[in-house]
């Protein structure tokens, strides 16, 4: 509980976050809508920007398609074999996509499934023809897959774990078949968390920047962000971005309504290393399916990463780490991290105690606004993708040439409204905690206002902060998507170099500075999760 | 809050650093270029230890992708852009890069340069050439395209890496090759050659690492590209085909940047352009032919290079009038 | 009533150590065994092993006359009631119990006929539309002892199925209970944790005790026995 003075600090601090945030989101739209009227749609254009439009579409339907297609019947294998060697470690090795930087695992994924990679000697082996190719269309949706289909698994899984156990002997006193069981037991209890993982799947591959540049392979294969970011980069074209810019928040916009009238956003729950007993599940050969399955898909998920390492362990590290200029882009990305990840926590701490404040008394409608928008704000920022918050800001600042500390703040901003929705989705119940547990005695106590922040508040959400800011500063760490707007020779951070390096071809270098980055991020990532366990109230 | 004091002071605090060290010597230049001139085994290294013996100066080069890119960037950073000399436009691109007016008339005597059809501009300076081909690797490929339209209609199986026009000369080469060779038609050819095509990159490099690596058995580069693998690798394994139609030409020019803080270090680059200590790098560094005067041997292979019967080359005005909607066409061709 | 061995536990033996349980003991068709013990004795062990859901290290079980050591659950010829979660709670009541026929829901009318009959049974007609969650725990309990009566299987395994729904009603499903076996004929193991239950319904005792049976014997006088600590200490020193 808080006092009258706390309620109304907390609630003026969570006003001014919002109208921060809103600050951000509203300059680079309202920058974007304004240049809009340079726009002159030649016919070619026309088309253009519908066949871009539709591929962006396509392509995000057809990787959730199959990400969902492989990760229903992996899930489900995963719950069937509850207790086998490794399986804690696999489940582990599915999280670690979510935090890897997309650059990084394009490599790895060129690694193993380019023309010469292990995959497409494999198919050859196999009497394949044509080899398969990591360009196009192919290689975005086999690299959407390779991030969201051990996302969904994560999301589904604990679908399957949370029935009860005596439903699995039932099943076998029964003597229910797999596909029955599959028909009325499994899917039923899978169908909803897979439709929300399907929608969150979605919304992912729709807004995906960096894989599509990185693998897209032409103007066949481009998406709305890429796009927005080749009008500004390579055809100076405003009045392109602009337009592109407006469909992009559009689609995002109604892809958003849509998965909110669906229904809620899946929430990864809890997947224990080993999950109930399975009594319904045979041994011996009938093992070999569900094998074959989690085995393929550890192989699909495990090699690329397996490859970044093989390959930047036989790069030349210790000249990359004698080079100047990875010091210079490993600063520059810890101080843009940094910053953004402290933003973030700032922003995010407000927002957590305006909404439980305003949430204290539902019947008052502003106070209802208040804890709404505080809520929303961080799905917000999901609504206007880095690249159009970038190409806004960009058109503001004249392409931030020859400016160094605005496009700098930019990206940290850009950084810090990305990591917002997990930064608070770490915050919100370490507070809930925090207040239920030392509420009462705080205020029986008379330690309030800035003594109880000091005193008690802050010390006691200490370790979610923590997880909050290693999280955010990993996630900032990776982005390429706001620094491929600004980035030049005099902004470097670690991926843009990296992008670099691979643009010119350098691939032993990429390949090691895409271990020294992946290795970073993956430490980071460690800590989060080791701090967040410890606090026990993190589940991203 | 203290915290949001503190991240516009920790940013500024990082910036010198970020921004990396200042120049040590007196006198130093800027020369903005693209990647590949710029590699280990580029023409860069080179060329920065030989101009810098001779002016006790310090050179920088800044590398984009490639030379379209390069014109962007000028756009971009307008009058902000640091460098002196902007190295690595061709022909194609003079016109608009002097409509930016962010060059400024070399005023030095170019008599030394001699390039196919007589190039001559008052702010730009030829520097090296070449025509446009089509490299393929003689392993995979029997029947390499006699032409430009073998190229569009041939098995769509056979993958061919080409640079985007949008960054990339080679790339804008390309298309200008094709509007010489299909005129109006030519959007129905990019939709089928469409099918060919592997990846489209932002620079040459990059598309020329792919094939070299195997990625895709041909490639958009030049006539005098194997002469690197036949001189450096001792190979006849990568071949450039010689298309009936004819090659499309490229001139590589360098311009002095009208805010350039040495205007006179920028000059005397400029002279060193044409001289043989910058031209002798050019054959066997940048593997194009030199615009002036060398002082060394080509090696042989040079004479076992494609010679084009037949050159295209649209003037710098025919481009700059045509550059954006040709683009649209050919991204309209592509997208389909 | 058929006079056979219904169920024989021959020198069953399941884990190691700490945890291990050894079991042997045989059973007459017909008779209703109520399983006793302290928590983690044992009994679910027992009962798990008997319904397949485990496998024994050594020894043999024989249910109505047939090895079934390395059958699975299902062909075993057994029903189970559990304590909670008997029914599928997204599935209506007619198919949680139609499964019971069978597995893949191929039932013809004869078979829906047999479910409706089934629920009727159980003082429950009409409900066959309605999902599990719109019935009290009692009725669910119901549901579940109908599709043990539809299925009609010679041994019926109950693990503490009447727990927590109040003595009045627990003592009605018990007779309930009592009244299928019957009709049905079946051999009941029944896991319990409360005396007057087993005082109510069986006439055979086995008392487990850190994983071993402490004693077998006859209902009658057996909670009057003053030989066994273990029960003594099971019972405490409140009322019998």
């Amino acid at each position: 509980m808080l006092t009258r003075g706390e309620h109304r600090a907390s609630r003026a601090a969570g006003l001014a976050a919002l109208m921060a945030i809103g600050l951000a989101l509203a300059v680079p739209i309202a920058v974007l809508l304004t240049h809009g009227e340079s726009t002159g749609v030649t016919s070619n254009q026309g088309d253009y920007l519908i066949r871009i439009t539709r591929f962006t579409l396509m392509q995000a339907g057809l990787s959730t398609l199959l990400s969902l297609v492989f990760a229903v019947p992996l899930a489900r294998a995963l719950a069937r074999r509850p207790d086998f060697a490794g399986r804690r470690w696999l489940i582990k090795l599915f999280a670690v996509p979510l935090g890897l930087p997309p650059l990084v695992a394009a490599l790895g994924l060129i690694e193993v499934w380019g023309r010469n990679g292990v995959a497409n000697k494999g198919l050859g082996l196999m009497g394949a023809e044509t080899p398969f190719s990591i360009y196009g269309l192919s290689g975005i949706l086999l690299a959407h897959v390779f991030f969201n289909l051990p996302l969904a698994v994560r999301l589904i899984l604990p679908a399957l774990e949370r029935l009860p156990p005596e439903y699995w002997k039932t099943a076998a006193n029964l003597g229910m078949s797999g596909l029955s069981l599959f028909r009325r037991v499994e899917w039923p209890a899978m169908r909803r968390s897979a439709a929300s993982a399907a929608g969150l799947v979605f919304m992912l591959c729709a807004t995906s920047f960096t894989l599509v540049l990185v693998l897209g392979g032409g103007p066949a294969a481009t998406t709305l962000e890429v796009a927005i970011y080749q009008a500004l980069r390579f055809d100076f074209d405003p009045g392109r971005a602009v337009l592109l810019s407006l469909i992009q928040i559009s689609m995002t916009l109604i892809v958003m309504l849509v998965l909110k009238f669906l229904g809620t956003p899946a929430e990864e729950g809890e997947t224990k290393g080993g999950g109930t007993n399975r009594p319904d599940v045979q041994g011996g050969l009938h093992l070999l399916p569900d094998a074959v399955l989690i085995g393929l898909g550890g192989l699909f998920v495990g090699a690329p990463m397996a490859a970044v390492v093989v390959s930047g362990l036989s790069a030349d590290l210790s000249r990359l780490l004698t080079d100047a200029l990875f010091w210079r882009a490993a600063g520059t990305s810890l101080s843009i991290g940094i910053s953004a990840a402290a933003l973030s926590v700032l922003l995010a701490a407000c927002l957590v105690r305006a909404r439980y404040s305003a949430g204290h008394r539902p019947r008052s409608v502003p106070l209802g606004l208040l804890a709404g928008l505080s809520g929303a704000a961080g799905s917000l920022t999901l609504l206007v993708p880095p690249v159009v918050l970038g190409a806004g800001w960009f058109l503001l600042l004249g392409g931030g040439a020859g400016q160094l500390l605005a496009p700098l703040m930019v990206i940290v901003l850009i950084n810090a409204l990305m990591a917002l929705p997990f930064v608070m989705r770490v915050l919100e119940p370490a507070h809930q905690n925090t207040l239920e547990r030392n509420g009462r005695l705080a205020v029986s106590l008379g330690v309030v206002g800035r003594h109880r922040l000091s005193q008690i508040d802050i010390p006691a959400m200490l370790p979610a902060f923590a997880t909050g800011f290693v999280f955010a500063v990993a996630l900032s760490l990776g982005d390429l998507g706001a620094i491929a707007l600004f980035g030049s020779d005099r902004i470097v951070t670690l991926p843009w170099l990296l992008y670099q390096k691979l643009g010119s071809y350098r691939t032993a270098d990429a390949a090691g500075l895409a271990l020294l980055l992946g290795a970073i991020t993956m430490a980071l990532m460690i800590v989060a999760e080791k701090l967040g366990t410890r606090n026990g109230s993190v589940d991203r | 809050m203290r915290i949001s004091r503190f991240i516009p002071a920790a940013l500024a605090a990082v910036v010198p650093f970020i921004a990396g060290p200042a120049s040590s010597a007196d006198r130093a230049l800027t020369v903005f270029t693209y990647e590949s001139f710029i590699a280990e085994w580029g023409p860069g290294p080179k060329i920065e230890a030989a101009f810098e013996a001779e002016c006790g100066c310090d050179l920088t080069w800044v590398g984009v992708a490639d030379g379209v890119a390069l014109l962007n960037r000028l756009k971009l950073e307008g009058d902000n852009a640091e460098a002196g000399v902007v190295l690595g436009l061709d022909t194609n691109l003079v016109a608009e890069a002097k409509a930016t007016g962010l060059f400024e008339a070399h005023g030095l005597d170019t008599k030394a340069v001699t390039v196919p059809g007589g190039f001559s501009d008052d702010t730009f300076i030829p520097y090296d050439y070449g025509h446009f081909a089509v490299v393929y690797d003689t392993e995979t490929v029997a029947n390499p395209p006699a032409s430009l339209k073998d190229l569009v209609d041939g098995e769509p199986e056979q993958k061919i890496v080409i640079q985007d026009p949008r960054t990339s000369t080679p790339g804008l080469g390309l298309l200008l090759w094709v509007k010489s060779v299909y005129g109006d038609d030519a959007p129905e050819a990019w939709e089928k050659l469409a099918s060919r095509v592997l990846t489209v990159t932002p620079g040459w490099s990059e598309a020329y690492g792919l094939f070299t690596s195997g990625e895709a058995p041909m490639v958009l580069s030049y006539t005098t590209s194997p002469a690197y693998h036949m001189v450096a690798e001792e190979t006849d394994r990568y071949q450039a085909a010689e298309f009936s139609e004819g090659h499309y030409l490229q001139i590589e020019v360098a311009g002095l940047l009208a805010n350039a803080p040495d205007k006179d270090l920028a000059r005397e680059f400029l002279d060193f352009v044409m001289t043989p200590g910058f031209q002798n790098v050019i054959p066997t560094n940048n593997w194009m032919l030199p615009a002036a005067a060398i002082t060394m041997e080509l090696p042989e292979a040079f004479g076992k290079l494609v010679e084009p019967k037949k050159t295209f080359l649209y003037t710098p005005e025919e481009v700059a009038e045509n550059r954006a909607a040709w683009i649209d066409e050919w991204l309209g061709a592509m997208s389909r | 009533m058929r006079q056979h061995r219904a169920i024989a536990f021959d020198g069953v033996a399941y884990g190691m150590g700490e945890l291990s349980a050894a079991f042997d003991f045989r059973r007459q068709s017909g008779t209703v065994t109520a399983i006793l013990g302290p928590s983690g004795a044992g009994k679910s062990t027992l009962l798990n092993l008997a319904a397949g859901f485990l496998t024994p290290a050594s020894g043999r079980i024989i249910l109505d006359g047939r090895d079934v050591t390395g059958l699975a659950p299902s062909e075993r010829g057994i029903s189970m009631v559990f304590q909670d979660n008997n029914l599928f709670a997204h599935l209506d009541i007619r198919t949680n119990i139609g499964l019971g026929l069978d597995p893949a829901l191929k039932l013809d009318r004869a078979a829906w006929t047999q479910v409706d009959k089934a629920l009727e049974r159980v003082g429950l007609a009409g409900f066959g539309k309605r999902m599990p969650a719109t019935l009290s725990g009692g009725e669910r309990q119901r549901v579940a002892l109908a599709r043990a009566f539809a299925r009609r299987r010679p041994l019926l395994l109950l693990d503490e199925p009447f727990d927590g729904l109040g003595p009045g009603l627990a003592a009605d499903m018990l007779g309930l209970m009592l009244e299928i076996r019957a009709e049905v004929g079946a051999t009941v193991l029944m896991v319990t944790h409360d005396p007057d239950e087993a005082r109510a319904a069986s006439d055979q005792i086995l008392f487990i005790a850190k994983g071993r049976i402490a004693a077998d014997a006859p209902a009658d006088g057996f909670f009057e026995r003053r030989d066994l600590p273990d029960l003594q200490a099971y019972l405490g020193s409140g009322p019998v």
